[in-house]
């Protein structure tokens, strides 16, 4: 089956819904992704080390960075969340869950012409803070909302 | 908010006409934001991917695509083919609903056998079933199209008739029918609201959403298993697959839903 | 193999609205299946996109970010025609490399 399958996606021709496939391993890897994955900042089990992790420290209240989520979470398996920085010069975004058991979700670099926007759809596995932080010059600004979560999204 | 416990622990039946005046509740208010939220982007388009690429490959002891397969309005036609289903199909002598004819067109056209397409129909997120992404992509090709199904041959007034009755027929351990759920409007479970089928707008908006990717299981659920669901939330006996019974079902809801515009595929909790 | 990503990058003035949607697990690493045994965590962790030959964004991720991820930029300055091209790789080495046009 896979190898049929495999042989069919090599030969399916752009244009179609699947327009610009490219077979895994059928296009040269373009970037070797510059940086590691940083394992210390996505394995940390709270908040105030994560932020460590990504050289956070203690960020400071921004009303310039906005962080749209829902109020309430039908479901925690799909949380969607849009984080906007009007700080200028913001060259990264990061989000984070307090209560998950890695609070560290995601984190962006943006360049040549990027804006400083982000959505994403997260796992909460319960009622909790997200945080988004942003750097701009040096600097890490913050804003968080709480999410109240109906079901929880991580244990099945 | 007031609730009063109805015949199962895990239905609440909100106060008659409680759930439109609380239009405003911040809990109602913050659910619909919420599914705002979640937008468009549906993992259902993997299914779809998939499911063009096997209507497009060759399979089957018979080594043939179902590129010929006739759902309803000619030999290959896909695009408006599903919000034309279910129909009576004269070859099959019986109606039939969109999944039930695909799997018609997987025996006689690639020579699978009706063991083989009754094997695993419902998948799971991490495996989901062929017949899942076939569905899939049929049904997304009728996207922005009205459905209109047709209702003028006596089989499909049959279907119609067999599926309503069927709809209101109490049975099982508690004495359930579809209507318990499904027959009173401004009803829910938790914070589902709970479509009155009876009546053609909430018949609408519930069909108009189906097949539907949920988030809570992570996979598309195809209205087959939708209404296997169904049957096993009211305690009946698992219905047979692909069954005249199941398909009865649909067709009822299907003709009540007339006149909606088919959403595709959508995403739910 | 992975499926293949859907992109969707659409001009709105000079400012393309990417939307990439992945098929991956995103496994935990903390459920367990049916025999009670933890599945093993499988997820993406690093992803890039391209718009006309520069990298424009570079993301890591962790295992809270929901089975089948979805994920949304914009980059000013594209022009239609421009190639948008996404790769993600995963914890356990596979990566995929998809691309689209901007329209």
């Amino acid at each position: 089956m896979n190898t049929t399958r495999r042989t069919v996606l090599k030969s399916a021709t752009a244009g179609s819904v699947l327009a610009g496939l490219i077979a895994a391993g059928a296009l040269r890897p373009t970037q070797v992704l510059a940086a590691e994955w940083n394992k210390a900042a996505f394995d940390a089990h709270d908040t105030a080390s994560a932020l460590k992790g990504i050289g956070a420290g203690t960020p400071m209240d921004s009303k310039d960075l906005i962080l749209k989520v829902p109020d309430i979470a039908e479901n925690g398996a799909v949380v969607p969340v849009d984080v906007i920085s009007n700080i200028p010069n913001t060259t990264s975004i990061s989000i984070l869950v307090d209560k998950n058991p890695s609070p560290l979700s995601a984190s962006f670099d943006f360049a040549n012409g990027a804006l400083p926007e982000v959505s994403a759809r997260l796992k909460m596995g319960q009622t909790s803070m997200v945080k988004a932080v942003a750097k701009a010059d040096g600097k890490f600004y913050t804003a968080q909302k709480e999410v109240k979560v109906t079901v929880g999204g991580c244990g099945g | 908010m007031k609730y009063r416990i109805a015949v199962v622990a895990t239905l609440a039946v909100a106060g008659t006409g409680s759930v439109l005046a609380q239009a405003k509740d911040p809990t109602i208010a913050g659910i619909e934001k919420y599914r705002e939220m979640l937008g468009d982007d549906n993992p259902a388009e993997l299914y779809e991917a998939r499911g063009e690429i096997l209507w497009k490959m060759k399979a089957g002891p018979k080594n043939a695509s179902l590129e010929k397969c006739d759902l309803g309005l000619g030999p290959g036609v896909v695009k408006g083919a599903y919000v034309q289903t279910p129909r009576y199909f004269a070859d099959a002598g019986r109606v039939m609903d969109i999944e039930t004819r695909i799997n018609w067109c997987r025996t006689s056209l690639q020579g699978f056998s009706e063991a083989d397409v009754r094997k695993r129909p419902f998948g799971s997120a991490d495996k989901p079933s062929e017949i899942e992404d076939l569905v899939t992509y049929v049904v997304t090709a009728s996207k922005g199209m009205k459905v209109n199904v047709p209702t003028s041959h006596p089989k499909e007034v049959e279907a119609y008739e067999l599926g309503e009755a069927m709809f209101h027929f109490r049975a099982g351990p508690y004495d359930f029918s579809c209507a318990s759920c499904h027959g009173e409007s401004g009803k829910r479970i938790r914070l589902q609201d709970l479509p009155n089928l009876t009546t053609t707008a909430d018949a609408r908006r519930a069909y108009i959403g189906w097949p539907a990717y949920r988030v809570s299981t992570s996979r598309v659920h195809t209205m087959q298993w939708r209404i296997n669901d169904c049957f096993r939330q009211q305690r009946f006996p698992e219905p047979k697959y692909m069954s005249e019974a199941v398909d009865a079902l649909i067709t009822y809801m299907a003709q009540t839903a007339n006149g909606a515009e088919y959403k595709g595929p959508a995403l739910k909790r | 193999m992975a499926d293949p990503m859907k992109i969707r990058a659409q001009l709105k003035g000079d400012v393309a609205e990417i939307r990439v949607l992945m098929g991956h697990a995103m496994e935990t690493g903390q459920r367990k299946d049916a025999a009670g045994k933890t599945i093993p965590p499988h997820f993406i962790q690093s992803l890039t996109v391209e718009v006309g030959g520069k990298k424009v964004v570079e993301g890591q991720v962790g295992t809270s970010v929901s089975r089948n991820p979805v994920f949304g930029f914009k980059v000013k300055g594209a022009k239609a025609g421009d190639k948008v091209v996404v790769s993600w790789v995963d914890n356990k080495g596979d990566k995929r490399t998809d691309e689209a046009a901007v329209a």
